[in-house]
Parts: C-alpha cells; sequence; structure tokens
C-alpha cells in the first residue's frame, strides 16, 4: 500500500515538538517516532475514552504502547491532552525527569505499561482484555506493536492466545514501516505475506495508510472488524515520516546530539513541504 | 504439597473474585473444581510462557490477582525478562507456582531442574521467594499470598514429603522460623532441606551437641535479623539448599554475616557446585551425590566444631 497522506498543519505541529524534544532531551529514537504520530493522534483525538485528569479511572480504555522507543509521539499527544504539562517534553531522559528514553507507567501519568523491550505488550493487552471480558466490562484494549517487532515469537504466542480467545476487544494496530535499526526489513527478516499471518491466527484484518488521519479514524472507528475476533490494523506507515532527511533512513532510528545546523535544515523542510 | 497449593487456589478463589487461575498445558489433577465451579477465572493456556506471564501481568494490571502454575524451571529460567520487566518493574500481585522446584525433576535430566531459581529470581528487585518445607506450611503460605504486595514465587516441593512445620511455630512471609533450638551450631535451611537439617540435629545430639534449625522459608525478603540473632548464639553456622551455591541461601547467609561484621564465625555452605547435575535417578540419589544429606550435614558441624 502506497503512503500518499501529507502532512497536514497539525501533523507539521507535532514534528516540530518531536525535533525540540529531540534537542531537549539531546537524544531519541526519531524514526519510529514519526511513523506512529498519526496513528497516536487519531487513538487519543477520536478512539480512547480516557481521562487525563483521572488516568487510573477503572472503565478507560488501555492504550499498550508496546514499540516503547516511539515514545515521543506517545509523549506529544499525552501532553496535548493534558495528561501533563507541555514544559516537561522538553527534559525527557533527563536525572528526575517524569520521561524517559521508552515509556514507564510508574512514572509518567496516561502510560498504561513500561515498554521498550521488544515483544511484551500484546501479551499485557491480552490480558487486560481478558479481564474486561470476565468482568463484562466494555472498555476496550489498544496495542501498539512495531513490524521490527515482530521478529519476537512472543508477539506470535499472544496472537495465538488472542485468536483462541476470541477477544473482539482487542484491537492491534501494527506499525508497518518496513524499516528496522540495521536498514530495510525485507533484508533482515520479511515479514510477508503479513496480513495472512494474522488471518491464521484468527485476526480480522485490515490495512490502511498510517499517515492519512480520516482512514485511520474511519478503520479505528470501525473496530471490532468482525464481533468474534480479535482485530488488527496495519498501518502501513514510513519510517522518519516527514523530513526527506529522515525518512527510510536508518541514521535516523535513534539520534543524539542534534547538530543546530540539522535542526534548522529540517525545521526549514518542513516549513517548504506543501 | 502442589495438591495443598492447587486445592488452596480453589479456596482462595472462592473468597475473593479476583483470584484467576493460570495453567500452562499442565494435568487437571486437583484443579477440576475450580475448572467446573468459575470456568470464567479458569485459563488453561498453551505452551508458550513468555506470553502467559504477559497476559498474567495484564490481568493484574486490570484488578485481578492471576495465581499461575507450572513446571518452575519455565517460569524462571525461559521468561525472566517477563517475571522482571511485566511482573517486578510493576510491581503486580501476580503467584508464580512453580511445581518441581531444585531437582524434583531428576530422572527427566538437566532441562527440567531447577537449580538456579532461587538465585535468579533473588536478583529482581520487588520480588517475594518462598520454598515451604512442607504440605502444612504450603497452606499456611497460601493463605497469606491473596492480600502479599506485589509478585511471589512459590517453589513446589515433590509432594508427599514428611511434615515437619506446625501451626504451633507459626507463618508469616518474611520471617524465618526456628524448628529446632540448641548452642553448639546453627543450621540454616530452605525448602525441603529443613527436614534434612531437622535430622542432622538428631545425629548430633547423639554426640552430645546441640544445633538451631533455623528454616528460612521466605528466601525474599531476607530475615537477616533472625539469622544473625541465631548466628551470634552459635559457635559455627552451615546452611543446606537444594540449589546451586552460586546466589541462593548460602549466598544469602554469607552476605548478611559479612555485612554485619559477624564473618568471623566458621561458617560452611552445603548446595550444588556451579555445574550442571546431569546424573539422572532420583531426587534423592542427586541430593546424596553432592552430600545434601543429613550424615553430610552432621559430619561438617562436627568438623567445624572441632
Amino acid at each position: 500500500m502506497e503512503q500518499r497522506a501529507l502532512i497536514d498543519s497539525r501533523g507539521k505541529d507535532h514534528r516540530r515538538l518531536i525535533l525540540q524534544m529531540l534537542v531537549g532531551s539531546g537524544r531519541g529514537h526519531v524514526g519510529a517516532a514519526l511513523s506512529v504520530m498519526e496513528i497516536c493522534r487519531v487513538l487519543y483525538d477520536d478512539i480512547l475514552r480516557v481521562d487525563p485528569a483521572n488516568p487510573k479511572w477503572a472503565d478507560r480504555d488501555r492504550f499498550i504502547f508496546s514499540k516503547g522507543h516511539g515514545c515521543l509521539s506517545l509523549y506529544v499527544m499525552l501532553a496535548e491532552k493534558g495528561f501533563f504539562p507541555k514544559e516537561e517534553l522538553m527534559r525527557s531522559c533527563h536525572f528526575g525527569s517524569r520521561l524517559g528514553g521508552h515509556p514507564e507507567s510508574r512514572k509518567t501519568p496516561g502510560v498504561e505499561a513500561s515498554t521498550g523491550a521488544l515483544g511484551h505488550g500484546l501479551s499485557i493487552g491480552v490480558g487486560c482484555a481478558l479481564a474486561a471480558r470476565i468482568d463484562k466490562k466494555s472498555w476496550r484494549t489498544f496495542v501498539l506493536i512495531g513490524d521490527g517487532e515482530s521478529n519476537e515469537g512472543s508477539v506470535w504466542e499472544a496472537a495465538l492466545s488472542a485468536g483462541k480467545h476470541r477477544l473482539s476487544n482487542l484491537t492491534v494496530l501494527v506499525d508497518y514501516n518496513k524499516f528496522q535499526s540495521y536498514g530495510p526489513s525485507k533484508d533482515i527478516q520479511d515479514l510477508e505475506p503479513f496480513a495472512d499471518k494474522w488471518r491464521s491466527f484468527g485476526f480480522a484484518v485490515r490495512e490502511v495508510d498510517g499517515h492519512d488521519v480520516p482512514a485511520l479514524r474511519e478503520a479505528l472507528k470501525a473496530t471490532p472488524f468482525d464481533a468474534a475476533k480479535p482485530s488488527v490494523l496495519i498501518c502501513h506507515t514510513v519510517k522518519g515520516k516527514g523530513f526527506k532527511t529522515t525518512e527510510h533512513n536508518a541514521d535516523w532510528h535513534h539520534k543524539a546530539k542534534v547538530k543546530p545546523e540539522e535542526l534548522a535544515a529540517l525545521l526549514a523542510e518542513l516549513e517548504a513541504t506543501p | 504439597m502442589r495438591k495443598a497449593c492447587l486445592l488452596a487456589v480453589h479456596e482462595l478463589a472462592k473468597r475473593d473474585p479476583r483470584v484467576v487461575f493460570v495453567g500452562s498445558d499442565i494435568t487437571k489433577q486437583n484443579l477440576e473444581k475450580f475448572a467446573a465451579e468459575f470456568p470464567d477465572r479458569y485459563l488453561m493456556e498453551g505452551i508458550y510462557e513468555q506470553h502467559i506471564i504477559g497476559m498474567c501481568a495484564g490481568l493484574a494490571m486490570s484488578g485481578k490477582i492471576p495465581y499461575l502454575n507450572t513446571i518452575a524451571t519455565f517460569i524462571t529460567r525461559r521468561c525472566y525478562e517477563q517475571v522482571l520487566i511485566d511482573l517486578c518493574l510493576h510491581e503486580l500481585p501476580v503467584r508464580l507456582l512453580g511445581s518441581g522446584g531444585g531437582t524434583v525433576y531428576a530422572p527427566l535430566g538437566p532441562t527440567h531442574l531447577a537449580n538456579e531459581d532461587l538465585a535468579i529470581m533473588r536478583a529482581i528487585p520487588n520480588m517475594t521467594i518462598v520454598a515451604p518445607c512442607d504440605a502444612d506450611e504450603m497452606k499456611r503460605l497460601m493463605a497469606q499470598s491473596l492480600d502479599w504486595h506485589g509478585p511471589l514465587y512459590i517453589r513446589i516441593a515433590k509432594g508427599g514429603d514428611k511434615v515437619v512445620s506446625s501451626d504451633a511455630r507459626g507463618f508469616k512471609i518474611g520471617d524465618a522460623i526456628p524448628m529446632h533450638e540448641g548452642k553448639d551450631v546453627l543450621l540454616v535451611s530452605t525448602g525441603i532441606t529443613t527436614q534434612v537439617a531437622l535430622d542432622a540435629a538428631d545425629l548430633l545430639a547423639k554426640d552430645w551437641l546441640t544445633a538451631t534449625v533455623l528454616h528460612v522459608h521466605t528466601l525474599k525478603p531476607f530475615d537477616a535479623a533472625r539469622v544473625l540473632h541465631y548466628a551470634a548464639q552459635a559457635k559455627a553456622v552451615l546452611t543446606i539448599e537444594e540449589h546451586t551455591l552460586v546466589g541462593g541461601l548460602g549466598s544469602a547467609v554469607a552476605e548478611t554475616l559479612m555485612d554485619a561484621g559477624k564473618g568471623g564465625v566458621p561458617f560452611a555452605r552445603l548446595g550444588f557446585p556451579d555445574v550442571f547435575t546431569e546424573e539422572l535417578g532420583s531426587q534423592a540419589e542427586i541430593m546424596g551425590k553432592y552430600g545434601l544429606t543429613s550424615a553430610n550435614l552432621a559430619a561438617k558441624a562436627r568438623q567445624l566444631l572441632s
């Protein structure tokens, strides 16, 4: 699936914020953050039932951010929704900060689970969804995983289990940016036929351009895709989306010490993009 | 001991709707009543330990108290990262019931032994580790498990072990129990080696030597105060565990004594050396080969006292 969606003005604002965070914190997994930005935006704008004033509200929807290294986007949305002051964004990773290089539920309001080691979040999500079912509650569970993360066997253990339990209250979002730390995923561990894999594990599958905000919204509002199955939304994304410099560029998987001239060039690029 | 443990989970489930049972392709034995009475809270899952640890974390994050039972080594070694991150980092009330602790599965070979479970669980913050000495003590432990804060690993022994614990001596998670008192030597034990230590105390009595047997059922949090209290009264201290000498009970006692400046006391540790115990046969044969017997413990004690 092609990614044709353009980044709108709010998407550009989010990206400016991510760059500022990168400078403020001195490091960050930029590529992943840029590829999941619109997924996080649509979840927090239109889908998740959460209360920033009461992050532990018992009947909230659970969002497990399993590809923890993409957390700059999560932090942008949590700050925007008021889970914590925006000023804290600029001090992530620093001593005493509540925002780490990977999300931590014991530090950051709105973060459901501490993630970063890959392949943990989907199992946690299965447990959450089972608990809601046991208690006959209507809250739902969403888990964001990466395509690189899908190399982990534990992801497929959890997928087997979600399929067995027919967890229609569970939605998996896959950030399918087709790029890993080393380079293109197809050269490292090809996942195709990816949608077929999920189908065969008992999931109802849809695919979407992961940067197309209206399409993401429409797809997520249509979950569960099947009343008797867990859903997976495969989001075709671009690693480093928004800047020609960062797109499909392994150098921007994790970036430390961004030079002032690099930052200026990226900001100029953002302004020039239609 | 496993029977007492699983039947207790059923009793707890009757008392508290938060209790959920999770198994990983294990025998139905002793679980039939739970499954019949609480089918919604009875989850018999596949052979994917990484997944079920994470799943238990999700259940616990959502207000449940999961009791997970499978073979000890598969919930300690195989999914160590899930235990560390999903359970301990999040401080979740998940109870890991490890069947076949130590060398129970000796005839099945080294893949099924749990000879380092205590050490690797000890290394994780927020973990609690208990190795009961018999089925009666298991019942006392299970009654306290419901309200215990954070993750709990319970080492289940073979079963049919001689009952040496008693209501009179009580039980509290974290508090070591003096099972026998004497003035010459302190024998510190955990799990089923407490039976061995009590037998050793009887052997020593024949030589007019008296021993205190301190049963450290809870490896973590470690009852350093009681260890120091009884060590201060003894002329020698020995530890015995069905476990590697790397990082288990003996290590914890040695650390405690050294940290308190009491390292001068004659001291010996009995356990498995830093090797894979590859011999087959029975648990008793393996323990015998490595000197985890009452006769050897008594002999070592006499040596230290002479």
